[in-house]
């Protein structure tokens, strides 16, 4: 196996009695990259994250993450990798530092890297005040924010991001932006999901799903001038256009 | 004519003592009827408070709302018979069928499907093959067409919709736009809350909301008018290295990523010959032209 490559998937298929969920698809994730995983409602981006986190296991095909086998390694893929969504992220119920200690003990760390992290992340983010606050009482944006911070927590290899910036107002979603660049360059690789088409421009390549076979992949300089496109909007509106096939 | 929908001073918030959330801070606006009115503004900017008071499901701290010429808190009766509200979270019976669904609303309100299907066709009979599925069982796009079905059998006069749109995918979300399009011609008056700034500019009207406040209430192409500034649009090999550069110019005011481009905002006094002087040498294949802000551009400029 090449050691450039966090994610290798070969012919990735997931069917759900006669329904193909994710449909034979290929594709690498090289370290470091930020990977855009675009695709309508229900084109299968969802089935397809959650068997590259070890979460589901594929009909066939193959595919590996940060070196492990989907099939038979996933309990290792999960503690090297690092997911965040809207949805789910932090406990709203516990304090920032609280959040950081659960889920560094999640993730097997010890005593003393949880504390020295915690220190790192809270002075990082400007929130040396509120270490022990309520999650619930911070503002939207430094949430999200200190979310994706407690996702890369453990220092994984790989970090699944699905719609991290959905209902985000404008600057707090490109100062988010900035924090992915910043672990980009860090040499964390990162798999981000998105609904907004300017993110798509910000990934150094991106594919486009279509009822469950990715349609596109490549740069977004690249996707537009291949499909004459001005922007990843149009690129985007060409091929999702194109489903057939009803959302699950 | 009178207001559609009026609002005015309205306080709402949350919480005690100690822990008070301000989710509305003097709010006031007119919407007229006939208006596609778009509420716009990211999470906890209040949009769902506000859509609650005026249904008449939450009652404001302060300030007074009309809803078709009746009081929120007052005539709260005579608005439930004429509003129809799709919240922001699926809230249809999960354990009824479709039709079930759309029946029972019927039923409530004292009509039926047959007497206002004319009115929800285009929407319900991209659903109706499935009419006998669970509502629980249906696809989010299929949920969402026929939770405006619902809100709209009983041939409402103002629609509230909250968020229609949110983790909706870019085609759907222009066809859902279409739709609404379709409805307005039909003389209801709606008004449509979204996080999804372009989606702004297809309102006839929209108040711009954060945090509580209203940054500003006008038609789309006034907001991007009002911007005031000449906004220039740059990009070149490096866009990391370029958007540093940028921020550390002394002739620049303000620059963030726009998708291909970084937008640029200059200081008074400044040209953009001057900055191209001052970062050519840096930036290879670097451009700078000018360009129209969008209502991104200007509610970062009024969040500021």
């Amino acid at each position: 196996m090449n050691n450039d490559k966090i994610i290798t998937a070969d012919k990735l298929t997931k069917r759900f009695g006669d329904f193909v969920a994710v449909n034979e698809i290929s594709f690498d994730v090289h370290k470091g990259e930020i990977f855009g995983f675009l695709g309508a409602n229900g084109a299968g981006k969802t089935t397809a994250m959650r068997m590259l986190c070890g979460l589901s296991l594929p009909s066939s095909g193959q595919a590996t993450v940060a070196g492990f086998d989907v099939f038979k390694e996933n309990e290792k893929i999960k503690k090297s990798i690092g997911y965040m969504s809207q949805k789910f992220s932090l406990y709203e119920d516990l304090t920032v530092k609280e959040n950081m200690r659960f889920y560094g003990g999640i993730y097997g760390k010890s005593d003393q890297f949880i504390k020295d992290k915690t220190a790192f992340v809270l002075d990082h983010l400007h929130l040396e005040n509120e270490g022990n606050k309520l999650v619930r009482s911070l503002p939207l944006g430094w949430k999200q924010k200190l979310a994706f911070s407690v996702a890369i927590f453990h220092e994984p290899v790989l970090v699944f991001l699905d719609e991290p910036t959905g209902g985000v107002d404008p600057v707090t979603r490109r100062e988010f932006w900035n924090m992915i660049y910043q672990a980009a360059e860090k040499g964390i690789t990162i798999f981000v999901t998105t609904h907004y088409m300017d993110e798509a421009e910000y990934c150094n390549r991106v594919s486009i799903m279509v009822d469950g076979s990715i349609e596109a992949l490549d740069t977004p300089t690249q996707l537009k001038r291949n499909y004459g496109a001005g922007s990843m909007d149009e690129v985007f509106l060409k091929l999702a256009r194109k489903a057939t096939r009803m959302e699950s | 004519m009178s207001a559609a929908v009026s609002v005015n001073n309205i306080i709402k918030t949350y919480g005690k003592k100690k822990a008070i959330v301000t989710a509305l801070q003097d709010i006031s606006f007119e919407v007229k009827p006939g208006e596609l009115f778009g509420i716009i503004g990211p999470d906890g900017a209040g949009k769902t408070s506000l859509f609650r008071i005026l249904t008449t499901l939450l009652l404001a701290d302060s300030g007074t709302a009309t809803v078709d010429g009746f009081d929120v808190v007052k005539d709260y009766k005579e608005i439930r018979k004429r509003v129809g509200y799709m919240p922001g979270r699926f809230s249809l019976y999960q354990d009824l069928s479709v039709q079930e669904n759309l029946e029972f609303f019927a039923t409530i309100f004292n009509t039926s499907i047959d007497e206002n299907y004319d009115l929800i066709k285009d929407i319900y009979r991209q659903i109706e093959p499935f009419k006998d599925r669970k509502a629980g069982k249906l696809s989010g796009g299929m949920k969402q067409k026929l939770a405006l079905s619902c809100a709209l059998i009983h041939r409402p006069s103002v629609l509230f919709l909250d968020e229609p749109t949110t983790g909706v995918d870019a085609v759907s979300r222009k066809e859902f736009w279409e739709m609404l399009k379709r409805l307005k011609q039909q003389g209801i008056t709606i008004l449509v809350s979204t996080p999804y700034m372009d989606e702004a500019s297809l309102c006839d009207r929209v108040v711009l909301m954060q945090d509580g406040h209203v940054l500003s209430i006008n038609t789309p192409q006034q907001i991007v008018n009002n911007f005031g500034k000449p906004l220039w649009a740059a990009r070149a090999g490096n866009m990391l290295h370029l958007l540093n550069d940028l921020k550390q110019s002394e002739a620049v005011d303000n620059a963030y990523p726009s998708g291909t481009y970084h937008h640029v905002v200059l200081k008074d006094g400044y040209d953009e010959k001057f900055l191209l002087q001052k970062i050519k040498e840096n930036n290879n294949e670097l451009e700078i032209k000018q360009i129209q802000p969008d209502i991104e551009d200007c509610f970062m400029k009024l969040m500021r």
